[in-house]
């Protein structure tokens, strides 16, 4: 094929064909399902499929008069602030330091990475054995220092170890990406300042931190992206929603409703309503708090 | 063209009464899916293994598909895409909802009838039976593996304290009783726990002390029950176990089996917990532990009734051939031999499901031989009530992770044990409600 400098598609066609498998991935494996959602979130059925019935927005209705199902959005929102704002600012300062570290500087960054490759179910499972009232070496030690440690009854303590758990497990990967934004910003900047005489801190707060802040911003959404989904499996090992419902965030109780209560119009009716939460947070965030990035 | 189409047609039809000529001879398979962990998957496929021995026709695959809840969901996946298995392992709670799938599910008695074996629904223990009998009288789904509520107790723990390790406590009252010299004299750190609160405390309680957990007879006369364990009985035991909460007798320890290993480590002394925990007590435990009978209140009329079983039943999948549901009847008629059964009996703790295989345990002397094991056959082989016969729920999945949720808000202090159970009964209604809608149009 007869080529130029720049690449030049001779054909109508080709360009659509190179697209069309990327194309396909996302219709077949994010449009059909979504779509498959909302359908089913106007329908009523039993679990077999033998009896459907269009019942427009019923489920919906449904769920906003449910108070429990309210409860589930403010217990998910206290999860994910915590979790996001967590996340980010441990990694930052461990960041921070690591960038800082001159001996042994490798050993510090793979230890710190290695949370990482732990699966979400692992770690709840982790952290539920460490806390386990029955089992756990630390709930023994905190009964032993006097505390009423029974994250099976108490509702903050349980809420306090989901978001230690999944904050652990994502530390790893905004450290990551907070190194490598840190690496990055040049020397000569930082040093001129040191010159002028600017310390440490004043230096991290008006130079480093906004040079940061494409990192942070793109942290953010993913980290709350995690919070809302990826944390499913550390829920489900350590707690299982409860007790009563203090650690049901809103993508558990989709799987709860759908899977184990076989309730799959409900189930549907709350993944799109967790659907456009999550495509307005991301909408929000890239109209106005991108703004205030500076790239 | 159009004789082109017949022609395929026609060969179609040819290749198709071909492979039925064909199926005739060779080895029908079938499919059971199952939920059994550890030893009793093992006992599972031994079971698939001699059945498929003791005869050259069919061919039973036993395949492992998770937890209970997974097996059914996964199930009913398949089902929706038709590549359901023969045979289902559905736990007790899905009962109604399997009832309720006409067209998916084939009714056991059916599938016997048609397959000309040998089938007296009268041969099955009463309590275990009913649980999957409609009201006819005719068996829906085959009971395989159930147990029930009993209380495990450490004889250790009992001496120290100076209890007699021979006299279980047989009420409540002594239950707390014994509770409060355990923690008197330190003998254990926790005095008391229990597994499946839902099911040992308001369950089966309701049942041991034959009063109703719902309306129309539990739900088994009816498709709209209505729920009724705020009833002043249970609502007297909830708060009594709130008090010991309080007093440091009961600590709670989770929803499902959590509890259990607080006592085989010897932490806790008494514990209300399925029969089937026999098997990991017994491997687990270092120190002498007793069965005997969950406890009851004395001075409730009535008392002690039966109590309400847990476990598992095999439901026959609707939409297969006239072969593999002869192959299903096979299987069926050869788990319920009493040798099969007996055996099935001793090595896990599960109830024997007719009587023959019980008088043949009873015979052989393994009561004797091991003591306790006969407290669950005991407690189950009455002729159970109206009120004690089973329950039968839509929905029962949600409404058990109600009860679980609304009894931790009493075991934490932040509600009384009446209004608990109120709002239990409440949003419990609301589940058998939306159940009832789903599936309106498919009751008999």
């Amino acid at each position: 094929m007869a080529m130029g400098k720049r690449a030049r598609f001779q054909s109508q066609w080709l360009p659509y064909a190179l697209l069309a498998p990327q194309i396909a991935v996302t219709l077949v494996f994010f449009f059909l399902p979504a779509g498959q959602a909302v359908y089913q979130s106007v329908l009523i059925q039993d679990a077999f499929g033998g009896n459907v019935e269009f019942v427009w927005f019923d489920n919906f209705k449904e769920l906003f008069n449910d108070p429990l199902y309210l409860a589930s959005f403010k217990v998910t929102a206290v999860f994910s602030v915590l979790v996001a704002s967590l996340g980010l600012v441990i990694s930052l300062i461990l960041a921070a330091f690591a960038d800082r570290v001159i001996r042994g500087a490798n050993v510090y960054k793979t230890l710190l990475i290695w949370p990482y490759a732990v699966a979400p179910a692992i770690a709840g499972a982790v952290w539920m054995f460490l806390f386990n009232p029955t089992l756990g070496i630390v709930a023994y030690w905190l009964k032993l220092s006097g505390v009423d440690w029974n994250y099976l009854l108490y509702d903050g303590q349980a809420l306090l170890l989901v978001v230690i758990a999944a904050v652990w497990k994502q530390v790893s990967y905004n450290f990551l990406f907070f190194l490598a934004g840190l690496q990055s910003i040049p020397k000569s900047l930082i040093e001129a300042a040191a010159i002028d005489g600017a310390g440490p801190v004043k230096r991290f707060v008006t130079i480093v931190f906004p040079l940061l802040s494409p990192t942070t911003f793109f942290l953010l959404v993913v980290n709350i992206v995690y919070a809302f989904f990826d944390t499913f499996g550390i829920i489900d090992t350590a707690t299982n929603g409860g007790p009563g419902q203090a650690t049901e965030i809103l993508v558990y109780k989709v799987y709860k409703d759908g899977f184990k209560g076989l309730d799959l119009g409900g189930s549907a009716a709350q993944s799109v309503i967790l659907m456009i939460i999550v495509i307005t947070l991301t909408v929000v965030q890239f109209r106005y708090v991108e703004r205030k990035v500076q790239y | 063209m159009k004789s082109n189409r017949s022609n395929f047609v026609r060969g179609f039809l040819a290749a198709a009464m071909l492979g039925v000529a064909a199926q005739a001879y060779a080895v029908t398979e079938i499919q059971w899916w199952h939920a059994m962990t550890g030893a009793n998957n093992d006992r599972v496929n031994a079971l698939a293994k001699r059945f498929n021995e003791s005869q050259n026709d069919y061919k039973v695959t036993a395949v492992f598909k998770g937890s209970y809840p997974e097996a059914m969901a996964a199930a009913i996946a398949a089902y929706r895409s038709g590549n359901a298995p023969a045979l289902l392992q559905v736990f007790e709670v899905g009962t109604a909802t399997m009832m309720s799938a006409k067209g998916a599910i084939k009714p056991v008695y059916q599938v016997m009838a048609d397959a000309g074996e040998k089938f007296d629904p009268k041969n099955y223990v009463a309590a275990v039976a009913s649980y999957y009998t409609d009201p006819k009288g005719q068996m829906l789904s085959f009971p395989f593996n159930s147990s029930t509520t009993v209380f495990w107790y450490n004889k250790d723990a009992f001496k120290k304290a100076g209890l007699d390790p021979n006299q279980p406590p047989v009420t409540w009252q002594a239950v707390v009783a014994a509770a409060a010299k355990i923690k008197a004299s330190a003998a254990t750190p926790c005095a008391f726990t229990t597994g499946w609160q839902s099911w040992t405390q308001l369950e089966s309680f309701s049942a041991w002390h034959n009063v109703p957990f719902a309306t129309e007879q539990n739900g088994f006369a009816g498709t709209d029950p209505k729920l009724e364990f705020n009833g002043p009985v249970q609502v007297r035991h909830i708060a009594d176990m709130q008090d010991w909460v309080k007093k440091g007798y009961f600590t709670y320890a989770g929803r499902k089996n959590e509890p259990e290993a607080k006592f085989f480590s010897g932490e806790c002394a008494m514990l209300t917990t399925s029969s089937a925990f026999y098997g990991t007590a017994k491997q687990n435990a270092k120190f002498e532990f007793g069965v005997s009978a969950l406890p009851y209140y004395a001075d409730v009329a009535g008392a002690p009734q039966n109590t309400i079983i847990g476990g598992a039943s095999l439901w026959v999948m609707g939409g297969k051939s006239k072969d593999e549901y002869k192959a299903v009847a096979k299987f069926l008629s050869f788990l319920s031999r009493p040798d099969v059964q007996a055996e099935f009996h001793q090595a896990t703790g599960y109830l024997p499901i007719t009587m023959a295989a019980y008088e043949l345990t009873k015979q052989s002397g393994f009561y004797e031989k091991n003591p306790g094991t006969d407290v669950a056959v005991k407690q189950m082989i009455v002729k159970t009530t109206d009120k004690s016969r089973g329950i039968r729920l839509g929905n029962f999945v949600q409404i058990r992770d109600i009860i679980d949720e609304e009894l931790e808000s009493v075991w934490s202090g932040k509600k009384e044990a009446k209004a608990a159970l109120d709002e239990a009964v409440r949003r419990g209604n609301e589940q058998i409600d939306k159940f009832a809608k789903t599936a309106r149009q498919q009751a008999p």
